[in-house]
């Protein structure tokens, strides 16, 4: 009886548990859209002008995605549904367009992610942004970014994606040019609108070219399309690596990653979430998502990977030489995220998504963290800071935890991760006899290195030595320095959840149908060993050089200036950019097109006239020249009040327009009655 | 309800023209009851097509309803033919939503020199004109509808436009005109060559002759519809007219009167001579790329607000056009989405260019800026447009210019994919360049300071008229973006039956 009892108890749970996600996970999205909504149109007259709404909504977007993600964890089924978005021709046949949400593990991940550290981020600046004129406007911003970001996640197909794609983006541009009285933060928002756009030319092709390969947008069904060789491999090449240029765009890779340093213009709690945890990963999402596309698009990975190791290492020299210490974080989040694509590159999936999850902590963690120090000394310049360990404890130790985890210290949370992409790339190298294996590896390993490097100055830099600001700084306060803790406990412990062997993170994530490597079958002590090694020796070095002054080189005027010029310069690119490609288009070619324009097209409308007449004339003369100035002259005498008119109509120009009128027709009659 | 099923469109047709008729018997000093007078006129008709809109069989939007065929001019054999099916019918709403709302507007203000008896009944007889246009079957009706607009905008620019009307209104009407009189060349041969007017029978019985002969007719017809659109290089008289016109006749202008254009090709040109349509796909094409970049440079370099404006029109009829030159469902889904999508968001912007001339007296960028500072609802508003114009998907502007895209990956009925690939990768840029020159356009005009001119000016927020005026437009930007299927429901049935007969 009791037995009977328990299972129906669990048939019942078990029912439940199934609905759950089917029943409730849409509404993740949805709150957020809707609490958009009531801040914009009610959030001054609501409790905390707004943010209540804000913080209400992505808390409970939060716990339904926490719950969504254990079911998952204990055994539910995911979820693949949709209605029609719209469609062409009977039943769909020429095109079918879904709404639809597919939620399996990568969703559920990124789910918690993005609605746990958007929540972190709203309670942070009820503190940081209390005084701002736009309170509210940030708030419902902030919605409408956390529920582009979820719709972007949730999509089951390609054009939803973009949907929520291009919505991110242009919430990222509203809060990059928060400040918009100052003219360089609104330009830096257009930066990143533009930039990122280029490449999302290239993903709407890259969707079109998978679209009509393989008749669906559908991301499951495309994934399998590549799988089972429905799609030619060539095509398949096509497909990805157009996709993989919306990536660039959005996830900051090289050649378009300029506008994420200046995208440092906006609020730093914005900088944490969109420009370090969220959105910038939307990119490594992507290729995550099409992974088995890319799998089997021939050179694609092999592109991805290289792409991605330039771009690790580029950012992380740039890292090197900031003041500004959001720059800093800027580049080195470029450089992470170059270490998540390569990760991908060579193949190495689960440990690309595993450093995607710990990054976003220890990342957002240093952004706020930054945030905290921004707000005690009113300047971004670490020039002006110094000394601050003994004002700000509580900052002070969690941006110390912060950077080593992204330093990839052991125990830490970045340790484990990297380690893996490291580990995957030495696979790929070895085992898989894969060249960009070796690129990634040691590309890798430098910047294991420079990484430890650049966060020891900016400890360095921040927190020893004396104060070099002004006023007298102060620890923030608990709504500020709560979620600091937070996530520093998190940069400790998530990590463990990839331990090889035990750890369940690559339970969860892996390729589909594929064998999943990189946690349990592949792993050794010398490899961890060698990378901590590396970068002990790095935070050695830069406390050695920051802290002691010591191995000083003036490098300006060493024969190696020119590279520090080179590197301070950012590599040219944003000259090359602004001045070969921007400027150019922007004035002479956009004045040459308008006086083109005038001169030329409208000068042949307005010109051809009076050229048609002269040669014309024998033929003007045989029409009734009264009959036509009679019938123009009698319209425009309608208009009464304007005499203007009148005279400018017998001024001739009109009659210059009726010549070319009657010609014309001619000449087409004729052709008519020769036809 | 029979009577609404068989004199609905021709009473929303006819009733403005009507009201502009009783509008002249009410006392030139009764400007309030006047506007009143033609707010119900458009009102009423407007709730016709409302209920039309209740009636229309969405699940047969292939084919024509709301049919009346009527002896009309018997010695030429031209009826009195008129329907709508799913290709027509959005923008025969669309007119009658606008033309409400510039009424609603026009209580707020009307331009120099006044006179709001005449202004009201031209803008309630370009109603009839363009309304007509979307309904007419016969060529004949068709071209009249199409003639009657002329007027009406010729003397709204000419006697209330900006300082440089007289230019532009003349430049406007005889261009047109130079346009509609091969266009009715075109009319004519194909009712001599098939001995009808009727757009139905000609589509059915199809037209004979030598391909020479078809594309005589359609490059005929072309050029009328092309300028109308208006495609480069037809486009001139467009930046001056709308920038001479005042405000409700440049809202008009671009919302509905462009469309009738494009709305020529999928109705005559294209269904009567497919083969020429295949003939000309290319060139359409081709011409619709360089006006999407044409037109986004040219933007680039204005210093006129509405001039700008203006200018984005030519780009965005672009895509429009390449959706059409595509020949396959993607491509004309895509365009007849852009041409709603276009008159709302394009109409919006018209509408808050005439508004700040009014509150600034200037529309030159350079002076104006931190809009957002001083009227922060009213930049939000501008901003809303700006950014729904550059194509964000979630607004209107998006599903147009993607469709269009999607549909030159792939074209239609025989047409090179290599050439429309080569035009999708142009129409890819123009939308980076289209962002490019609107987010530039935010810059100045909204963001950063206010200027020292207009420091503690007492410039005004977003007027409650205005409210009125503009919410329909905001919203619908909003929910066709969300959900296109309430459009694109509608055309697909016919675009369906169009790309039939163009054998894609």
């Amino acid at each position: 009886m009791s037995q009977e009892l328990l299972f129906a108890v669990e048939e019942v749970a078990s029912v439940a548990r199934e609905g759950f996600i089917t029943n409730f996970m849409w509404l993740v999205p949805l709150l957020p859209f809707l609490s958009f909504f009531v801040i914009l149109f009610f959030g001054k007259k609501l409790p905390g002008k707004g943010h209540s709404i804000g913080l209400f909504a992505v808390a409970a977007a939060f716990v339904i995605s926490l719950i969504g993600f254990i079911d998952l964890a204990s055994g539910a089924e995911t979820v693949e549904k949709s209605f029609t978005w719209f469609q062409f021709g009977d039943g769909g046949e020429s095109l079918k367009l879904e709404l639809g949400m597919n939620y399996d593990f990568l969703a559920a991940l990124m789910f918690v992610v993005v609605t746990f550290i958007s929540l972190l981020v709203q309670i942070y600046s009820t503190s940081y942004m209390h005084d701002d004129s736009r309170y509210t406007w940030f708030y419902a911003v902030l919605s409408l970014f956390t529920c582009s970001m979820l719709f972007l996640v949730i999509a089951n197909n390609l054009i939803q994606m973009i949907v929520g794609w291009e919505g991110v983006g242009v919430c990222s541009y509203f809060l990059i040019g928060h400040f918009w009285e100052e003219k360089p933060n609104s330009s830096a928002a257009m930066k990143a609108f533009l930039t990122t756009r280029v490449g999302d030319t290239g993903f709407m092709f890259g969707i079109f070219a998978l679209f009509f390969a393989g008749r669906t947008f559908n991301i499951t069904e495309l994934n399998h399309a590549a799988e089972t060789a429905s799609i030619s491999e060539g095509w398949l090449t096509a497909g990805a690596l157009l996709l993989f240029c919306g990536a660039v765009g959005k996830s900051a890779q090289f050649p378009l990653h300029v506008w994420l340093p200046d995208a440092m213009a906006g609020p730093t709690p914005v900088s944490a979430l969109i420009h370090a945890a969220t959105m910038v990963v939307a990119g490594i999402y992507l290729v995550a998502r099409m992974f088995i596309v890319f799998e089997h698009a021939g050179i694609a990975l092999d592109v991805v990977a290289i792409v991605a190791s330039i771009t690790m290492l580029i950012a992380a020299v740039l890292a090197l030489v900031q003041d500004d210490i959001k720059k800093v974080l800027a580049y080195s989040t470029v450089s992470q995220l170059g270490y998540m694509m390569a990760a991908l590159g060579v193949g190495a999936y689960t440990a690309g998504i595993f450093h995607l999850f710990t990054h976003a902590m220890f990342k957002a963690l240093l952004f706020l963290g930054s945030g905290s120090l921004i707000h005690a000394v009113h300047s971004n310049n670490m020039s002006d800071m110094g000394g601050l360990r003994k004002y700000m404890p509580h900052t002070f130790k969690t941006f110390i935890i912060g950077s080593l985890a992204l330093a990839g210290i052991f125990p830490l949370a970045g340790f484990w991760s990297k380690d893996e992409i490291l580990g995957g790339a030495l696979r790929a190298g070895l085992d898989g006899g894969r060249f960009v294996g070796w690129v990634v590896f040691i590309t890798g390993m430098i910047v294991a290195f420079l990484t430890a490097f650049y966060m020891t100055r900016a400890c360095v830099k921040t927190f020893w030595g004396e104060y070099r600001g002004h006023g007298q700084p102060h620890e923030s306060d608990g709504a500020m320095v709560t979620p600091l803790w937070v996530l520093a406990i998190l940069s400790c412990t998530v990590g463990f959840l990839g331990i090889p062997v035990i750890g369940v993170f690559a339970d969860w994530i892996f390729v589909p149908g594929e064998e999943h490597y990189g946690f349990s079958t592949f792993y050794n002590l010398v490899l961890p060993a060698v990378s901590v090694g590396l970068a002990l020796s790095a935070i050695w070095l830069g406390w050695q050089m920051y802290a002691k002054d010591r191995f000083k080189v003036d490098i300006l005027s060493s024969p190696f200036a020119w590279v520090y010029r080179f590197v301070e310069n950012k590599y040219y690119l944003d000259d090359i950019y602004l001045r070969g490609v921007v400027k150019p288009i922007q004035y002479p070619i956009a004045r040459a097109s308008n006086w083109f324009n005038q001169k030329v097209i409208d000068g042949i409308v307005n010109g051809a006239a009076a050229g048609s007449v002269k040669q014309g004339r024998w033929v003007y003369k045989y029409l009734d020249q009264k009959g036509i100035d009679g019938v123009i002259n009698g319209s425009a005498g309608l208009t009464g009040s304007t005499g203007g008119l009148l005279r400018y109509i017998q001024s001739g120009n009109v009659q210059r327009y009726a010549a070319v009128l009657f010609v014309s027709i001619a000449v087409f009659v004729a052709l008519f009655a020769i036809v | 309800m029979d009577w609404l099923n068989d004199w609905g469109l021709s009473i929303a047709t006819f009733l403005p023209a009507i009201g502009a008729v009783a509008l002249l018997l009410i006392p030139s000093a009764k400007e309030k009851l006047m506007n009143t007078a033609a707010l119900v006129i458009t009102g009423v008709t407007l709730l016709v097509g409302i209920l039309l809109c209740f009636e229309f069989d969405y699940g047969n939007a292939g084919a024509l309803q709301f049919e009346l065929n009527k002896e009309w001019i018997p010695q030429i054999g031209a009826n009195y033919h008129i329907g709508v099916d799913g290709m027509a019918f959005p923008l025969f709403v669309l007119s009658l939503l606008v033309s409400f709302l510039c009424i609603i507007y026009m209580r707020w203000h009307v331009p120099e020199p006044g006179k709001p008896k005449a202004f009201l009944a031209l803008v309630l007889l370009l109603e009839t004109g363009m309304t007509g246009t979307f309904i007419a079957l016969d060529l004949m009706l068709f071209f009249i509808f199409w003639e009657i607009v002329l007027v009406p905008m010729y003397f709204m620019i000419g006697i209330w436009g900006g300082p440089n009307r007289q230019y532009a209104s003349v430049k406007f009407f005889l261009y047109t005109l130079f346009g509609s009189i091969f266009m009715l060349l075109g009319f004519l041969a194909l009712r001599l060559n098939t001995g009808t007017f009727d757009i139905v029978q000609m589509v059915d019985g199809g037209v004979s002759g030598s391909s020479m002969f078809k594309n005589l007719v359609f490059a005929g017809l072309a050029l009328g519809f092309a300028i109308k659109v208006p495609m480069w290089p037809f486009h001139t008289w467009l930046p001056d007219a709308h920038t001479e016109a005042p405000t409700v006749g440049s809202v008009l202008l671009a919302a509905i009167m462009l469309k009738m254009g494009t709305y020529g090709f999928v109705r005559i040109a294209y269904p009567i001579l497919p083969d020429a349509a295949r003939d000309f796909a290319p060139v359409i094409g081709i011409l619709a790329v360089i006006a999407i970049i044409y037109g986004a440079l040219c933007c680039l370099a204005q210093t006129d607000l509405k001039r700008l404006i203006a200018f984005s029109s030519v780009g965005h009829m672009g895509f429009v056009m390449l959706g059409l030159a595509t020949l396959n469902d993607k491509g004309i889904n895509g365009a007849i989405f852009g041409m709603v999508a276009h008159g709302l968001i394009t109409g919006m912007l018209f509408f808050l260019a005439g508004s700040i001339h009014e509150r600034y007296h200037t529309r030159e960028i350079s002076e104006l800026g931190g809009m957002l500072a001083q009227i922060p609802r009213f930049g939000s508003l501008f901003t809303y447009a700006a950014i729904a114009s550059l194509g964000l998907p979630g607004l209107a502007g998006f599903w147009g210019e993607m469709l269009s895209l999607l549909g030159s990956y792939e074209p239609g009925a025989g047409l090179s994919p290599a050439l429309f690939r080569v035009l999708m990768v142009g129409g890819g840029i123009g939308t980076v360049l289209t962002a490019g020159y609107l987010l530039w356009t935010i810059q100045r005009v909204n963001l950063g300071k206010v200027p020292a001119n207009f420091e503690g000016k007492p410039i005004f927020d977003v007027q409650p008229l205005e409210w009125i005026a503009w919410t329909p437009l905001l919203v619908l930007i909003l929910v066709a973006g969300l959900f296109p299927k309430l459009i694109l429901h509608v055309t697909d049935g016919a675009v369906q039956g169009l790309v039939g007969v163009l054998g894609g």
